[in-house]
């Protein structure tokens, strides 16, 4: 790593206020990205300001209709969470599913958001679940967040502190997971609304995006049948040495298939 | 930057003028001399690194010490009471879970913290628990034994 300044901020005016002050900052959640791309200085921030010490971002609050996580919960937080699990079990086996043990004690909500991972499982459930990103500048709908792989439209010194869900009739998230780093190959989320059906695909484009054709297809009828043989185009998918494109919008269909059988 | 980080280390109260960039590994192992920790792969993948901070299984080379401000951390040599070995670490002698002995302390210490979390383990779950600690040695068959043994005795 190559050297740093150090704060941690005790709320989110005075996280602001460093950044603002700071020459090349990067705010610290979990850490789980950014510390191993500081050990292999891939980034040279002047300052990293850690968040752990802000009170109030890791807090669950339930509404009617909705479900408002904080942005400093861990993902094993998320997942041991008994309002989480009965209100949208999507959610909880979503993020009991990332990476290891270790990883999902210290990664966070907010920051697999703010990173936007093109392989990570929280966009499929924030898009796929209709969710606002809370700032500390204003609310952005998960469509209009998730710009392009690794990129959002966060602006400079913006920070995340709440993301609130739309809570759905029933939703299944289901992934073809790599099996070295479980990151999403693909991920399919199927989240089924009162008039809507949403299916958010992750792991398989630069970033997550929409199936108008499936959605349309569960929408009028919500069973497996629905989308047998409705496929995404391969052309716009990412290729790897992990799966190509045909292969990868094969398994965008077959998850998608998946969630809906596991909605029941 | 430099900056003073205070923790507690196995009940030890210990403190250490680091820089900003230090990582708890090198924290543990460097400056408060407890080597029982290992570095095995250094990218967050092998959990040869694994310590509890403040009662959570935690990859030590994926977090700065100065994350660890006034933490409470358990690191391998903080389970045994005196000659006598945690249940976890007689279970694994028991059970032939080691051989070269690298991954163990990390493997130990997500086993004791698999126990703690699961009263009722199975082969599978254990399998899946065991998803961020790599050996390249046994196979996994006797750790997985050994941590069923050990969670059952503990």
């Amino acid at each position: 790593m190559y050297e740093f300044n150090y704060h941690r901020a005790t709320s989110l005016e005075s996280a602001a206020e460093i950044y603002s002050q700071s020459e090349d900052p990067v705010y610290l959640a979990g850490g789980m990205t950014l510390i191993p791309t500081l050990k292999q200085r891939l980034a040279k921030p002047s300052d990293v300001i850690d968040l752990s010490g802000v009170d109030g971002l890791s807090d669950v609050k339930q509404s009617a209709e909705t479900l408002t996580i904080g942005s400093m919960t861990t993902h094993a937080a998320v997942a041991a969470n008994s309002v989480v699990s009965s209100i949208i079990p999507a959610l909880s086996a979503l993020a009991g599913g990332i990476g290891d043990p270790h990883v999902r004690n210290k990664g966070t909500l907010g920051g697999s958001v703010a990173n936007n991972d093109p392989s990570a499982d929280y966009p499929a459930a924030l898009v796929g679940l209709d969710a606002i990103v809370i700032t500390n500048q204003r609310e952005i709908p998960a469509e209009e967040f998730f710009i392009g792989m690794f990129e959002t439209s966060l602006v400079e010194g913006e920070l995340i502190s709440h993301v609130r869900f739309n809570i759905p009739d029933k939703a299944a998230y289901m992934k073809f997971a790599n099996p070295a780093s479980r990151y999403a190959i693909v991920g399919v989320m199927v989240a089924k609304f009162p008039g809507e059906v949403r299916v958010a695909i992750t792991g398989a484009g630069p970033a997550v995006f929409r199936s108008g054709e499936m959605e349309q297809a569960l929408a009028s009828e919500f069973s497996i049948g629905a989308i047998d043989g409705v496929k995404v185009a391969p052309d716009e998918l990412n290729s790897d040495i992990h799966a190509g494109q045909e292969y990868r919008a094969n398994l965008v269909s077959v998850m998608a298939a998946r969630a809906v059988e596991m909605c029941g | 930057m430099t900056l003073t980080v205070k923790m507690t280390v196995n009940g030890n109260a210990v403190s250490a003028e680091v820089e900003a960039r230090t990582l708890l590994v090198q924290f543990i192992r460097d400056h408060i001399g407890l080597t029982g920790t290992h570095v095995g792969c250094d990218t967050s993948q092998c959990g040869a690194c694994v310590v509890h901070v403040d009662g959570k299984a935690i990859k030590s080379c994926t977090i700065l010490a100065a994350q660890c401000q006034d933490s409470t951390i358990v690191t391998i040599e903080g389970l045994a009471d005196g000659d006598t070995l945690h249940p976890m670490q007689e279970a694994f002698r028991d059970n032939h879970g080691l051989q070269c002995g690298f991954c163990t302390p990390g493997m130990v210490m997500s086993a004791v913290d698999i126990a703690a979390r699961h009263p009722h383990l199975d082969e599978a779950l254990v399998r899946q628990e065991l998803e961020g600690n790599l050996c390249r040695c046994t196979g996994y068959h006797n750790i997985v034994k050994a941590v069923l043994a050990g969670a059952a005795s503990s």
